[in-house]
């Protein structure tokens, strides 16, 4: 019969098996989503490369470029913040960086007077700002795991609508950008106006001198390529973050894999220990035990044996026992 | 001389290869031929087909619901978000899209969006079945 201890210590090692078990399935299954979204990440860049490039063509081309999304407004005052997280925890600081990097940028605007729109996809960023009594302009939950084109289109719509329409100045994106499996890297960077990409083009590019044919006219074909340039870029950041998302839970999972293993080992010890304790002082007690007995040998009256004997036990019965013989 | 022509959405790049000639539909500018030597052109399409005629009588078509053509150097690409390659279209879906399309334009015949989905899925069909 086990001791208290070593039951106690038994049930944990089980359960910290039982833990490990489900750590270790889901940072192989994390592994494998890294690899797929990676996949699909390299997948999405032709298209982001040939669109850029024919915005690059069109400005090089000299055409107005001139359009809704690329004004920067002469004062800001209001600025939309995009947050990607993830639906599901267990995956380290993936969330709480971009949500803290979010909110620190945020607030040190909001000191400076500039209003705030905020558009979270997943859960996570959601619920975090929701508790802390954020505004919200829109949530999107169940995309960030595994976002599709369509997600990337209804969301970027979205914002386009937002900006266009006057409400907001200026759109920020955080995000978790996909360096390497082993490098991941919160980036806060503005989303709307387009700058930056139009003065990269206006600066000229190797197709400069090939005067393009445009059909209906630049303008037009403008119109109809920022919108889709807009999509592209988000699309690009949900599938890096998503996978930033699934490194990060691997990295999480297996270092929760490895702390289950050492508790074990550790446990394991306790264990071991624990039986020995309990053997040893049994061992102790049979001991002095048996001490105990051989210094009593000496006083017939202390053995157990003697202790047993019908004489002491029944006094009635021996007297009958004596006088027995004088019946007969 | 071919044409090197590539169909690429956000998904990937869905198709790669020579042709002889290209044809697209544009916004404005209807039906497009490009053949080697073609100046610098970009374009947007209008739902209609693209065809790509490969060399040896091969030909491949390709249902574009919105996007871009950029012709430079020989090089076409057609840029689309909405794009099936023929041999991905499912007929049976289309046609439900197609006969839930005239429905909807029964009930209200000046809906914009009930005629452009019958479109698409006319154009899907015509794809699909060459």
């Amino acid at each position: 019969m086990p001791g208290a201890q070593e039951r106690i210590l038994r049930r944990r090692i089980n359960s910290v098996k039982a833990t490990k078990k489900i750590t270790r399935a889901m940072e192989l299954i994390a592994a494998s989503r890294v690899v797929r979204a990676q996949q699909r990440a390299n997948a999405s860049r032709p298209y982001a490369r040939q669109i850029t490039k024919v915005i690059e063509d069109l400005a090089a081309s000299g055409a107005s470029v001139d359009h809704p999304l690329l004004r920067e407004a002469e004062q800001v005052r209001k600025i939309a913040y995009v947050v990607l997280t993830s639906d599901r925890g267990l995956a380290g600081a993936y969330n709480s960086s971009v949500i803290r990097a979010t909110e620190r940028e945020l607030q040190a605007n909001q000191l400076a007077g500039v209003d705030y729109e905020l558009i979270t996809v997943g859960r996570k960023a959601a619920g975090y700002f929701r508790f802390r009594n954020y505004r919200l302009a829109a949530t999107y939950e169940g995309i960030s795991d595994k976002p599709t084109y369509e997600n990337a289109r209804e969301v970027a719509e979205f914002i386009t609508n937002l900006f266009e329409s006057g409400g907001v100045d200026k759109v920020i994106l955080a995000y978790t950008e996909f360096i390497s499996i082993a490098s991941q890297k919160v980036t806060v960077r503005t989303f709307l106006p387009l700058v930056p990409e139009a003065t990269i083009a206006e600066a000229g590019s190797a197709g400069a001198a090939a005067a393009y044919e445009f059909e209906p006219s630049p303008e037009a074909v403008l119109a109809a390529l920022l919108p889709r340039y807009v999509e592209a870029r988000l699309f690009a950041a949900l599938l890096d973050a998503a996978a930033s998302e699934h490194a990060n839970r691997q990295r999480a999972m297996k270092s929760a894999t490895d702390n289950a293993e050492d508790m074990i080992v550790r446990l394991g010890r306790q264990l071991n220990r624990a039986r020995q304790d309990a053997i040893t002082t049994e061992i102790m007690e049979i001991v002095a035990g048996a001490e105990g007995l051989k210094g009593s040998q000496g006083d017939d009256e202390d053995l157990l044996l003697d202790r047993l004997d019908p004489i002491h036990l029944f006094p009635q019965h021996q007297e009958q026992q004596h006088s027995a013989p004088g019946h007969v | 001389m071919t044409l090197q022509v590539e169909l690429v959405s956000p998904e990937g790049i869905l198709f790669a290869g020579e042709a002889d000639m290209v044809i697209a539909r544009t916004v404005g500018g209807g039906d497009i031929a490009f053949l080697t030597g073609h100046v610098p052109f970009v374009g947007t399409l209008a739902t209609g087909l693209v065809k790509i005629l490969q060399p040896g009588n091969q030909s491949q078509l390709i249902a574009a619901h919105r996007g871009f053509v950029s012709v430079s150097n020989d090089r076409v690409s057609i840029l689309s978000d909405v794009a099936e390659l023929s041999g991905d279209i499912d007929i049976a879906r289309a046609e439900a899209a197609k006969a839930r399309a005239e429905e909807e334009l029964r009930a209200h015949s000046d809906d914009d969006e009930a005629r452009a989905s019958l479109r698409r899925a006319e154009v899907r069909l015509q794809a699909a079945r060459g």
